[in-house]
């Protein structure tokens, strides 16, 4: 009988543990979500240059692998979050810009924002209700994240639209099965830090935004 | 100024290729393995997003 309380009780200690993981994450993903959004404007307001987004995405890079890791257990990690989604806004900023100035470009930057909305909110819903531990998903994801981001480097200096096409697809599929990945490491409490949980989903959600607006401005294009 | 860009986020991007080498090497050895249809319940939701996507497509064409 006492083997069974402390079962029980240890359940319960561990289900309200991960709710609060949760609950932080998706407050503090918001909250960076919307501050990335306020120094786009800012960027755009500014009219910063188009190389200002690669800029950004080497610094917000640099920062995510080398300093986020070392400060995500302490308050500092909070601050050095909004550093990083506040660069990678400043540089989206820049290309919002460019896409602005397209005959159709309002139409697809409001389409992609919509469609990242709708991936990001039905896959987390998905992962939040579904039974599944989806971690299993973990040696195939960073398999196919090399094999991308080799393609990418090497369309950086190529610039084939075939190859930005099927690299931007491949992104978009990888993003969204990292956000039922990392979804259903916060809910098994695979990952207990909230920082990097927020880290992680936004990486997501910024990577199919960027990628969608690739791909609607190349096949939006009659 | 251009190129320099490219071969900065170039280097920067192979740095995160080389953790994304470690990162699977560590899922490999110590991820949990498939059970019986969890394949199904993954590539349901992507096929979704993909049919999404071609939606979108078309609403921009």
């Amino acid at each position: 009988m006492a083997n069974t309380d402390y079962t029980i009780v240890r359940s319960t200690e561990r289900a309200i543990a991960t709710n609060k993981v949760l609950k932080n994450t998706y407050m503090l993903l918001s909250a960076t979500l919307v501050f990335s959004a306020l120094m786009a404007g800012l960027s755009m307001a500014l009219a910063v240059p188009s190389w200002m987004y690669m800029v950004s995405v080497i610094v917000a890079m640099v920062l995510g692998i080398f300093v986020l890791p070392r400060t995500a257990n302490s308050s500092s990690g909070v601050g050095m979050i909004f550093l990083i989604t506040g660069l990678l806004g400043f540089g989206l900023g820049a290309i919002l810009t460019l896409y602005l100035a397209l005959p159709k470009g309002p139409q697809i930057i409001g389409t992609a924002f919509g469609g990242t909305g709708l991936i990001f909110l039905g896959l987390s819903g998905y992962a939040l209700t579904s039974k599944r531990d989806f971690s299993f998903l973990g040696g195939f994801l960073f398999a196919g994240f090399m094999v991308v981001f080799i393609a990418a480097i090497a369309n950086i200096f190529l610039a084939m639209p075939a190859l930005s096409l099927a690299v931007s697809g491949a992104i978009i599929l990888l993003m969204s099965g990292f956000i039922l990945f990392d979804t259903s490491r916060i809910i098994n409490g695979g990952e207990t830090n909230y920082i990097m949980a927020t880290y992680g989903l936004y990486l997501s959600i910024f990577n199919i935004f960027i990628q969608l607006l690739s791909l609607l401005g190349i096949l939006g294009d009659e | 100024m251009d190129l320099f860009l490219k071969i900065a986020v170039a280097a920067v991007m192979g740095m995160v290729v080389f953790y994304a080498w470690r990162a699977y090497q560590h899922w490999q050895e110590h991820g949990p393995k498939a059970q019986k249809g969890d394949w199904r319940a993954v590539v349901l939701p992507l096929a979704l997003v993909v049919g999404l996507v071609v939606l979108l497509v078309a609403m921009v064409r």
